[in-house]
């Protein structure tokens, strides 16, 4: 079914948080103002991205990231227009122009560079088509998400967009069990570990901030960020005074049967509307 | 003569006074008045008070089902309506991703703070654009084991669903 909508509703960051937690395959498709782009993933992981109006061949790829000349780039722009990048990256290969890493890493960061301009949009409409792989010409890759999460998440500044996004600091954090996940492997600031080692489903978010010395906005970034990477989930604090009467007081003075009475003859009236 | 009620919150414009409709027995008495903020010109007019529903159970046990939006400003609602709460059914348009994070925001409140059972229902499934509700689950951040079903408030099977499913989670708190 449908997965879509527009960026200033739903961003970059949190698609990238969907797509890695659900392990989805296919192709996210984002309209800009001025561009489109295409971002190919497999099982949860990115495989490929292209953007519209730019040479996304591989000679221009290898050509930016300084692996070939320009004069190479030129030749290759000029008699390789009928061959794919695959066939392309194995020429290249064989011929000790470039070797395997120079081709995956270049690649990984052209990618790169395609999802880092996305977070800089603020308007778009995406649409996600499951199961679309990678064009069959290009070059795949495999490539984790949750680094890139967690740089996208870090650029969420503003503070009524976090505010949103965290509206309730009493709230405290637990670790999720993603299986897979380490997070030794993450590139986290410092200030992000040190969120990390607060976190226990006795701290509220506020309290961390304050065992942290961060600021509001310091705290919500951090947490926005470990929320959107799937690393951690918000809990309701253990021992939080509940501040409104719960089932408890609703069926204050019954006993357990009289109570389990009472609701199972809402359920028999309801089966019988 | 006892009475309980079950809240039914939600964004605007995603599906509250439907639902309750679908199943209350008599007309829902909606407060409504008339907005005129550009932003909420989806409608003619929305519900800025609430909605009221009835279901006779028999004669010693009346439900009520109220309708509330749950935004910012009617905070001060919560604790008129948690008042014989039995539990809450977060109502979220499957179909308007712009609601999400206004539905997570309305969804951590009310969990925080009012301690009874609830269910999540990713409702109007019947519409060709309704994002699927397991992708929902992930951009509404709803763990594993919430309960998030898919609705649709015009059917009366589908709302019988609901309730049938927020009731058995209550029976389950109670029976421990
Ligand atoms: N297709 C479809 N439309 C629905 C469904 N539920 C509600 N609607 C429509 O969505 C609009 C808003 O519903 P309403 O109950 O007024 O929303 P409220 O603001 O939450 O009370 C109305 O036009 C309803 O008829 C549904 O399950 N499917
Ligand atoms: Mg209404």
């Amino acid at each position: 079914m449908a997965l879509k909508g527009n960026l200033r509703d739903f961003t970059i960051t949190q698609l990238l948080n969907l797509v890695n937690l659900a392990k989805k395959t296919g192709t996210l498709v984002v309209e800009g103002a001025n561009q489109s782009a295409r971002i190919t993933f497999r099982e949860g992981k990115l495989a490929y991205a292209e953007i519209s109006n730019e040479d996304n061949g591989l000679g221009a790829v290898l050509h930016k990231n300084k692996i070939i000349t320009r004069a190479q780039y030129n030749t290759i722009s000029k008699r390789a227009k009928t061959i794919s990048d695959k066939e392309l990256g194995l020429m290249l290969i064989n011929a000790g122009y470039v070797d395997q890493r120079d081709v995956i890493i270049s690649l990984q960061n052209h990618f790169m560079d395609i999802l880092q301009r996305l977070f800089s949009w603020v308007e778009g409409i995406f649409y996600f088509n499951p199961g679309e792989t990678p064009p069959p010409d290009r070059i795949p890759i495999k490539m984790d998400l949750e680094n890139i999460i967690i740089e996208g998440s870090r650029r969420l500044r503003e503070w009524e967009q976090l505010q949103d996004e965290l509206p309730n600091l009493d709230l405290a954090l637990k670790f999720t069990d993603r299986p897979g996940v380490n997070i030794q492997n993450l590139n986290m600031s410092v200030e992000e570990w040190k969120v990390v080692s607060y976190i226990n489903p006795k701290n509220t978010i506020r309290q961390i901030g304050k065992a942290a010395k961060m600021s509001e906005m310091e705290i919500r970034r951090v947490v926005y960020s470990l929320l959107q990477a799937g690393l951690v989930e918000l809990v309701r604090p253990e021992g939080m005074v509940r501040t409104l009467p719960g089932l408890d007081q609703t069926m204050a003075g019954k006993s357990k049967e009289e109570q389990e009475n009472l609701v199972n003859r809402l359920i028999g009236r309801i089966r019988q509307l | 003569m006892q009475t309980v009620k079950m809240v039914v919150t939600g964004p605007f414009n995603s599906g509250k006074t439907e639902f309750i409709q679908t199943v209350s027995e008599i007309d829902v008495v909606s407060t409504e008045r008339k907005i005129s903020a550009e932003a909420e010109k989806v409608k003619e007019s929305t519900t800025v008070a609430m909605d009221f529903g009835r279901i006779t159970v028999d004669d010693q046990l009346v439900l009520y089902l109220f309708g509330t939006p749950g935004q910012k400003r009617f905070d001060f609602m919560w604790e008129i309506l948690s008042e014989g709460m039995l539990g809450f059914i977060v109502m979220i348009d499957s179909t308007r991703p712009e609601t999400f994070r206004e539905a997570r925001s309305i969804l951590e409140t009310f969990r925080a703070y009012a301690p009874t059972p609830y269910v999540v229902a990713a409702n109007k499934q019947d519409m060709d654009d309704a994002w699927d509700v397991e992708d929902m689950r992930i951009a509404l951040r709803l763990e594993n084991d919430v309960p998030l079903l898919s609705a649709v408030a015009r059917d009366k099977e589908s709302v019988k669903t609901v309730l049938i499913e927020l009731l058995t989670n209550i029976l389950n708190e109670i029976s421990g």
